[in-house]
């Protein structure tokens, strides 16, 4: 018999075993994240051209494990956590197979320490990315692989909760957007383990002997198809996180159940295809097939984002206005709960991704103008922008919510978790900003020395690129400083916090059970479906239902058309028509 | 009883309009969410590659 807990403050249902793991795999993923950040305060300080930190070899070591980290472990170990929410929680449904999830997890816990061990051994600092013919050791590729197939488990267990939930009838109607959400997060996700278990398990037999060569173009055709698509979980599964924060602080629904499900169906068709945009200066692609895959495809993936980016504010505008906030175009903003960081991470993350992450990469998608900052360090200026302000604080907002909600604990140092996300924002936004800025100016991404100091093939980059590198030094250390301060409540919240329920033990807030008097074996009520629309026709100012949202919006689409057409400008520097 | 169910299940469907539930079937999803870049990046950029020709040694 499932046994089941209801949380008191927000009603949500947990499944016994649902929720120990959730809890493991959030703080799997929490622990991730820590690794990372270490590493990230070291990587920074040797790309500080003043501070120059590591000699080469480690330093290749470390950034290699940092992308592993922090690209990988966390944001998969923290979308199981989200999965096992959005199939069991959201939907008041036992979880299928908790065995088999638990399987999954430890396979993951097994792969990462694996290949964490293959990377600190010192021979298999090969990058995230291991192009071939770079050589890692075995347990390098095979610890992903296992990783993997943990995390492929962990799919199948959600979509089994799916199968579980609709054949129990444990909600009317559709699922959930959220839940929708989270389920386009997990299509993605199979097949980027697809692509992963494709190219990976040669690679690994190339590394032990079996197999004489592994073809470079192709390993990199495969490998992205991976490589990007897993951060295309990542927007998928923190775009679902929007949802859920706008619904749990605002009580806000989206503006229309049926775009924002349209948005995320042009996701299952068109965003993985955007792996492509790293193959653009290529030999051996054709221009149809890199045209199709970014100028067509990737357009209608930017396109769902642009959806979501417009209609999780307007969902939240809408909710605040009828609320009574409606002086002028922006009250409702203005009088967000800024001091509460479920929200301000949320938001923070929406405005940074959409602003930084998807307007650098429409450019960096652009086959013309990504030539111009192909490998240069812009393209992890970009990736900051959208998988650490976009995913990470996403993730951040979620886990104070989680807190008190899923781990029955109270949040410690309430003032400095006030502060966190805008320390971290400010420092990730530099980060993002001037690297970008440094890339523009040309200077080498994944390279230990700008100076090139005693190499015969020097470059000289002007005083300004050294400047900038500088800057994000600075902004990567302010970075770690709120990164630290998040794991800090976080952890500490689980050890130190005060006990909302009695049963909530220093081994629970690990996975460990709750005990029996906390669950009961009712089974929860039947989901009710949700209203049909959210929006009422008399809110909002000049026949807009969000006016200030369609300001923001208009302000992301002029700054997108300068900054777009500025770096066409850039290009016509470097290839001067006479 | 069971007729009951059934009547209950039938209107529950006619609720929910066709298109809603094609996309309310995560397999048929899955099936999209697979096929699209297996056939538009995997196997269209496999078989450029693999029409390369070998360069003489």
């Amino acid at each position: 018999m499932a046994q089941f807990r209801q949380c008191p403050d927000t009603g949500l249902f947990f499944h016994k075993e649902a929720e120990n793991l959730m809890k493991a795999n959030a703080v799997a993923g929490v622990v991730c994240l820590l690794i990372g950040g270490i590493l990230a305060l070291l990587v920074v300080l040797t790309r500080w051209p003043a501070i120059h930190l590591l000699p080469a070899d480690s330093f290749y070591m470390v950034l290699t494990a940092h992308g592993v980290c922090a690209l990988i472990f966390w944001m998969i170990f923290f979308e199981m956590a989200i999965l096992y929410f959005a199939g069991s929680t959201l939907l008041r449904s036992r979880l299928a197979t908790p065995r088999w999830a638990w399987a999954g997890f430890v396979m993951m816990v097994i792969g990462a320490v694996m290949t964490l061990a293959a990377i600190f051994g010192g021979k298999s600092s090969v990058m995230m990315t291991s192009y071939v013919p770079m050589r890692a050791e075995p347990h390098f590729y095979l610890g992903l692989v296992i990783f993997a197939v943990g995390a492929l488990i962990g799919c199948f267990v959600y979509l089994g909760t799916l199968v579980v939930a609709k054949n129990e009838k444990t909600y009317e109607g559709s699922v959930p957007l959220v839940t929708f959400g989270a389920t386009v997060a997990c299509i993605i996700a199979i097949f980027t383990i697809a692509s992963g278990a494709e190219i990976l398990i040669p690679t690994y037999l190339w590394s032990i002997g079996y197999i004489s060569h592994i073809d470079p173009a192709m390993y990199r055709l495969i490998w992205w198809a991976m490589g990007h698509s897993s951060q295309q979980i990542n927007v998928a599964a923190h775009v679902a996180v929007w949802y859920l924060i706008a619904g749990v602080i605002f009580g806000a629904r989206p503006m229309s159940e049926k775009v924002s499900r349209a948005a995320y169906l042009l996701y299952i068709f068109f965003l993985q295809l955007a792996s492509a945009h790293h193959l653009l200066t290529d030999p051996g692609l054709s221009v149809e097939w890199k045209l199709f895959n970014t100028s067509y495809a990737m357009y209608l993936a930017v396109l769902a984002s642009m959806i979501h980016g417009l209609t999780v504010p307007g969902a939240i505008e809408v909710a605040q206005r009828k609320k009574g906030l409606t002086n002028g175009a922006f009250e409702w903003l203005r009088k967000a709960p800024w001091g509460n960081p479920v929200f301000s991470s949320m938001f923070i993350s929406l405005v940074g991704f959409g602003f930084l992450g998807g307007i650098s990469g429409v450019v960096m998608g652009t086959e013309q103008i990504s030539i111009i900052i192909h490998n240069t360090i812009y393209v992890p200026g970009h990736f900051h922008a959208t998988v650490v302000i976009g995913t990470t604080m996403a993730w951040m907002g979620l886990t104070y919510l989680l807190i008190p909600v899923l781990f029955r604990r109270k949040m410690i140092f309430p003032q400095a978790a006030k502060m966190q996300p805008y320390i971290f924002a400010l420092g990730m936004s530099m980060v993002a900003v001037f690297h970008m800025a440094a890339g523009t100016l040309g200077v080498a991404r994944r390279h230990w020395d700008m100076g090139f100091a005693g190499n015969p093939l020097g470059f000289e980059y002007p005083a300004t690129a050294y400047l900038l590198m500088g800057i994000a030094g600075v902004g990567g250390v302010i970075g770690v400083i709120g990164g630290a301060l998040f794991c800090i409540i976080a952890v500490g919240s689980l050890v130190f916090g005060e006990k909302l329920q009695k049963e909530a033990g220093l081994l629970q807030s690990f996975g460990v059970p709750l005990a029996d008097s906390a669950y009961t074996n009712e089974k929860p009520a039947r989901l009710p479906m949700a209203p049909a629309e959210a929006v009422e026709a008399d809110h909002g100012e000049s026949g807009f239902e969000a006016p200030g949202t369609f300001i923001l919006a208009m302000v992301l689409l002029v700054s997108f058309v300068i900054y777009y057409f500025i770096n066409w400008k850039y290009l016509s520097e470097v290839w001067g028509i006479s | 009883m069971a007729d009951e169910n059934n009547t209950d299940e039938r209107e529950e469907d006619e609720n929910i309009s066709p298109w809603q539930q094609i996309i309310d079937n995560p397999f048929l999803l899955l099936f999209i969410g697979v096929a699209m870049p297996t056939v538009f990046y995997t196997l269209w950029g496999v078989m450029e590659i693999a029409s390369i020709p070998v360069a003489p040694y």
